[in-house]
């Protein structure tokens, strides 16, 4: 068998879905443990500092163009597999009785990938562009910040999310980005590590439940920060 | 259970040939017995249909009306094979409805099923992807005695499980996406796991996978559907086995394979 057949047959396009979803899974690990800094109850301090080290490591800039690659990647392929997959019934059936036995989020998956790519467009928007080119596409331009001891500028993002969460309206469109972030990992989670082979009873009871409490645990914490910043809970 | 008749009322697709448009029509059937089966309700409006002689009589595919050579396909109300767990349409049985129900059928939809006439479908793409791979290519002999090849029982059980497989194609009409992947699965699994049928895994789950997407069949998502369809309860934990075994052999096959 060749690369390109292993990885353009059905299974093979499901492999690149799976590893690139294994990949982003990943990722949110490292940003919810980045941004929980918020709560260390300093100013921001903490938190500003994780920041620039993110910003400034040359390893992690490399990464972040891996990111973004991965991203892509399973976006892209993720919507021309669903509509591929669409146009293998051209005579849909007269009664849907919904899937008896499939959940409406596994059945979901395109339309919590949308408004997950919308919440993405938003969220870069509000925090990564201003934070790589300044203040170009900021909603305002990023405040410096230094503190006792070093002569580093940093960017004051943590003063970026308080401004960007005061509005209502982006705290709500932000807890809505993570309950469609908490409805796909719910199936992803689990279904990617079914789609790379994994059918060890023992090991799948382990992949669902630790997916079902990813799913919750990394959601909420996301969720929580624009409204702890809205309603002041952090120092 | 107690016995009792029903009148019903019937929403049947009908389609001349494959090339028509069809549509539906509605039947209405008088004293179904409860303890009929539902292709033997059918059985009763097809002699009615005979004697009035204004139309042709329904045409539906079955064979062995016990449960276990998948012909009969029928979409009964929304579902694969009609409201019953595990339960072919044959099986099922006239006291799963009320009196004075109204029941739609359909027949499996799916582009790589295509519709011969009224409720028939043509299935032969399985039969392809059987072709394809889903077989031993040398004769293994006459049964050996027994032990003398070891089998391990777990081995075994998952074996037997996917082997119940009839090939009906509930899972193909269930999944929103018509991918086939619990029937490949089910016969990579059921091949695989015996060691008769171990020697050829890699170039099976190679050969039937590239079958399957000839035959347009769609990608699995792994939502489940297709296994609570099922009339055998072939578990989805199959197609992580095939998963597995595509990706191994994606890994390590050196030879390119020409299907």
């Amino acid at each position: 068998m060749t690369w390109k057949q292993m990885f353009t047959s059905s299974v093979g396009k499901k492999f690149v879905m799976a590893l690139t979803g294994i990949f982003l899974i990943s990722f949110l690990v490292v940003h919810v443990g980045l941004n929980a800094c918020i709560w260390a109850n300093d100013n921001g301090k903490m938190f500003n500092v994780a920041a620039h080290f993110m910003g400034t490591t040359i390893l992690v800039r490399i990464m972040e163009i891996g990111l973004f690659l991965g991203i892509i990647v399973h976006l892209v392929q993720g919507y021309i597999l669903n509509l591929q997959n669409q146009k293998r019934r051209s005579v849909g059936y007269a009664v849907e009785y919904g899937n008896r036995g499939s959940k409406w989020y596994s059945r979901s998956m395109g339309l919590l990938g949308t408004l997950l790519l919308l919440f993405l467009i938003m969220h870069i928007w509000h925090f990564w562009t201003p934070s790589r080119f300044g203040g170009m596409w900021s909603v305002q331009p990023l405040s410096e910040v230094t503190y006792p001891g070093t002569q580093i500028e940093y960017h004051n993002l943590y003063a970026e999310m308080l401004t960007v969460f005061q509005n209502p309206i982006i705290v709500i469109l932000y807890v809505i980005g993570c309950i469609s972030l908490a409805y796909h990992l719910m199936h992803g989670f689990e279904s990617s590590f079914r789609t790379v082979g994994v059918h060890n009873n023992r090991y799948l009871t382990l992949i669902r439940y630790t997916g079902r409490g990813f799913s919750i645990i990394v959601s909420l914490a996301f969720a929580m920060m624009p409204v702890s910043m809205y309603l002041g809970w952090v120092k | 259970m107690e016995h009792y008749n029903m009148d019903l009322t019937l929403k049947i697709w009908r389609q001349k040939n494959r090339q028509s448009k069809g549509g539906f029509r509605t039947y209405e059937v008088k004293n179904i017995s409860s303890e009929m089966s539902f292709l033997e309700m059918i059985d009763v409006l097809n002699e009615q249909l005979i004697m009035e002689g204004k139309e042709d009589p329904i045409a539906f595919d079955h064979d062995c009306r016990e449960g276990i050579c998948g012909m009969c396909s029928m979409y009964i109300n929304g579902k694969p094979h009609g409201p019953w767990k595990a339960t072919t349409v044959c099986q099922l049985h006239m006291r799963a409805f009320k009196n004075g129900e109204t029941i739609t059928v359909e027949p499996w939809r799916a582009n790589s099923f295509p519709v011969v006439k009224d409720l028939v479908t043509d299935r032969s793409a399985f039969d392809r992807i059987i072709q394809a791979g889903g077989y031993i290519s040398v004769n293994t002999g006459n049964a050996v005695d027994g032990n003398s090849v070891a089998v391990d029982k777990e081995k075994s059980d998952k074996a037997f499980y996917a082997a119940a497989c009839i090939a009906c194609g509930a899972c193909v009409a269930a999944c929103k996406n018509s991918s086939a992947m619990l029937f490949v699965s089910a016969k990579v699994s059921h091949l695989g796991l015996l060691p008769q049928g171990a020697p050829e895994r890699q170039t099976r789950v190679v050969s039937m996978v590239a079958q399957m997407d000839k035959e347009g069949f769609g990608s699995c998502t792994n939502i489940q559907a297709c296994e609570a369809a099922c009339p055998k309860e072939i578990s989805i934990t199959n197609i992580a086995r095939l998963n597995g075994e595509y990706l191994s052999a994606g890994l390590t096959m050196e030879n390119k394979l020409t299907t």
